[in-house]
């Protein structure tokens, strides 16, 4: 039950205007869960829409299972969806929202009485049957919502910022059901998320997209830890970018000399992507290296365990710097100290100035 | 009743009274003259039309709704209502959905012209039949031809009622299809659902109190229309006399207890309205609150924060 998309296209409004899905190319592999991971306006909502048969695409094609429904109606493509926005039917009860596409496929009534009760077990909420979506919390509605996508037996399940609307608590709570749930249904998954860290921790397979193109894909750490552009490297994890040029083989950005790419020769400009997480504060005792530099904190932010810095190389840009609060308490260091600031690791790309 | 305002649903009285506090002898005279105006311009001619309805006893009152003629004008303002009020509960339900869910051309240009009815004057829109299809109108020869009666008869005075209360129902379901958007549709679609299914399942459902309440509005204004009516229907005793027009040929003949007997009903009717007008807003405003399932609007931090430092 794979889907495989080729070349999916999708224009909205006049010609000429930017696509929204433009030769968008992945495949998603069978009984797990793929992320569509990219910044708003990036296109995965519509390409999730294109293979939902919610949109119809202007180019390209839709494999569900190896078999093209590029044309099929949504109704016969055996897919379920789930909305950002829950989409339950209000003036139905949970039950009857559950057995909504049961009924319209005329399914005998006892048969749908104990896929609903089936279902609601699921999702944990067999009390909840004759309530009324109203009279849930969020995060129950998109629950009702899954077992209502899921009645008709998709072989494919469309999952539309399924948690957008969440607070956050709720949001990691239910990202670990989804996990658990996803696991015991194994149903092909397709997850349409802005978030990387749910992308990162839910899914087999990542799709990054911008613009409507497809980035990158490829497993989560894969994505994470050899990005494929300058944008997958900012977007992923939220980096500090630090500009300059090859010299001598290494990339000089600021003060620091990192690793270059390959094949770059000397005087290319480049930008290195350093991640706050990637960068170690040390005492002022080290001499200054490759890596290791002398800065001043010039800012420090508590939040909850991990503490959050800017620091200061020289007159260069302030860099931000992640920490636990365990590290930083070790260190014993304050706003306004010297440190030495040691990168651990940095993507650096040759700057394109053709774009 | 023949007020021409498109209806509003009032906003205000969901709303708390203000927090700055006026000052006693301002808010008492502001209060006595709102009831003043109220009690002159509504109170008191409301009074009036039953007072002098019943100035010469129930048996009179009784007797002038019990007329040959007052009960045909009865009977022909029901049958007006029962014809417009479902025409205009199709025609708008299918026009607001027409336009709140899709884009075409000429998308503002039916908006405008299904506000018309309201903008010009009944009068006029009584005229407009009269010159389509009277004796010298346009299509004048041809009906006469075919014997067909539309102007100074029933057709005529459906159509002219159909025209005026063309946009009650429309305007409210628009309001309410625009406010809730269409996934639920979309979901509905993904389940499986043909188009009707949906509108019966899912959309009608959805609208329902938005159409009622066009409905009621939309009843009163048939039965009670005057101008337009008075043009089309020439006033024929006991055939094409709405209950609106027969108050005004009683009140000219001075049968003053007949004028305000059948003024009386029509008053009934709209005092009628208002009480299920407001019933209706009330169960909706109650619906709305239980089955509120928007999303929150939460502004969620990114998990992890992003930084920048470029």
């Amino acid at each position: 039950m794979s889907v495989s998309v080729q070349g999916l296209t999708k224009r909205f409004g006049q010609e000429g205007e930017a696509a929204a899905a433009a030769g968008v190319t992945f495949q998603a592999p069978t009984g797990k869960i793929t992320s569509l991971l990219g910044p708003s306006g990036s296109g995965k909502s519509t390409v999730l829409r294109l293979i939902a048969g919610l949109e119809e695409p202007d180019e390209g094609r839709i494999e569900i299972d190896g078999i093209d429904c590029t044309k099929t109606p949504a109704r016969s493509r055996g897919v379920g969806f789930a909305f950002q926005s829950y989409a339950l039917f209000h003036h139905m009860t949970v039950h009857d929202n559950i057995a909504f596409g049961l009924k319209i496929r005329k399914k005998p009534k006892a048969d749908i009485a104990s896929r609903v009760d089936e279902l609601l077990a699921l999702v944990q909420l067999q009390e909840y049957g004759s309530r009324f979506p109203g009279q849930l919390s969020g995060g129950q509605r998109q629950r009702i919502a899954l077992a209502r996508a899921l009645a008709i037996r998709p072989k494919v399940l469309l999952l539309d910022e399924p948690f957008g609307a969440l607070d956050a608590r709720v949001r990691v709570e239910l990202r670990e059901w989804l996990a658990e749930f996803q696991e015991k249904t194994q149903v092909t998954t397709l997850l349409v998320t802005h978030d990387q860290e749910e992308a990162l921790e839910l899914s087999e397979h990542v799709v990054l997209l911008q613009d409507g193109k497809v980035v990158q894909t490829g497993s989560p750490h894969h994505v994470y830890d050899k990005p494929a552009t300058p944008f997958v490297a900012s977007f992923l994890g939220g980096a500090n970018v630090l500009h300059g040029q090859i010299k001598n083989g290494r990339a000089d950005v600021g003060a620091f000399a990192v690793e270059g790419p390959q094949g770059a020769t000397n005087g290319m400009a480049v930008q290195a992507f350093v991640r706050p997480q990637d960068i170690r504060l040390e005492k002022p005792s080290e001499e200054p290296s490759n890596n290791v530099q002398l800065a001043r904190i010039e800012r420090m932010t508590r939040v909850g365990g991990q503490v959050k810095l800017s620091v200061r190389v020289g007159t260069g840009e302030p860099m931000t710097v992640q920490m636990s609060k365990t590290e930083i308490d070790l260190l014993g260091v304050q706003q306004g100290d010297r440190v030495m600031v040691d990168l651990k690791e940095a993507k650096v790309f040759v700057e394109d100035y053709t774009i | 009743m023949s007020a021409v305002a498109p209806p509003i649903r009032s906003v205000a009285s969901r709303r708390q009274t203000g927090t700055a506090a006026e000052h006693p002898v301002v808010r008492w005279i502001l209060t006595a003259a709102a009831l003043g105006i109220v009690g002159v311009f509504l109170v008191i001619p409301l009074a009036i039309v039953f007072t002098e309805a019943l100035a010469k006893g129930p048996l009179d009152y009784l007797k002038a709704i019990f007329q040959d003629d007052a009960l045909s004008a009865i009977r022909l303002t029901l049958l007006v209502a029962a014809i417009v009020v479902p025409m205009n509960f199709a025609f708008g339900v299918a026009a607001a959905w027409l336009i709140a869910k899709y884009d075409f051309g000429g998308k503002s240009l039916l908006l405008t012209l299904i506000d018309l009815p309201f903008s010009v004057s009944p009068v006029i829109s009584g005229l407009i039949f009269v010159l389509l299809f009277g004796a010298q109108g346009w299509m004048g020869p041809f009906l006469s031809d075919h014997g067909i009666k539309v102007i100074f008869a029933v057709p005529g005075i459906v159509m002219a009622t159909a025209f005026v209360t063309f946009p009650m129902v429309a305007r409210e379901v628009l309001a309410v299809m625009q406010s809730q958007g269409s996934d639920q549709e979309e979901a509905a679609f993904m389940l499986g659902a043909s188009g009707w299914q949906i509108l019966y399942h899912v959309t009608l459902p959805k609208i329902r109190w938005g159409v009622l309440y066009g409905v009621i509005l939309c009843n009163a204004r048939a039965m009670g229309e005057f101008g337009a009516v008075s043009v089309v229907s020439g006033h024929i005793r006991g055939t094409t006399t709405t209950m609106p027009l027969e108050v005004e040929i009683l009140y000219n003949e001075y049968s003053f207890v007949g004028a305000f007997a059948v003024a009386s009903l029509l008053t009934l009717l709209a005092v009628l309205t208002l009480v299920l007008k407001k019933l209706v807003e009330k169960i909706s405003q109650q619906r709305e609150a239980r089955h509120k399932d928007a999303p929150r609007p939460s502004i969620v931090p990114p998990a992890s924060a992003q930084v920048r430092a470029s």
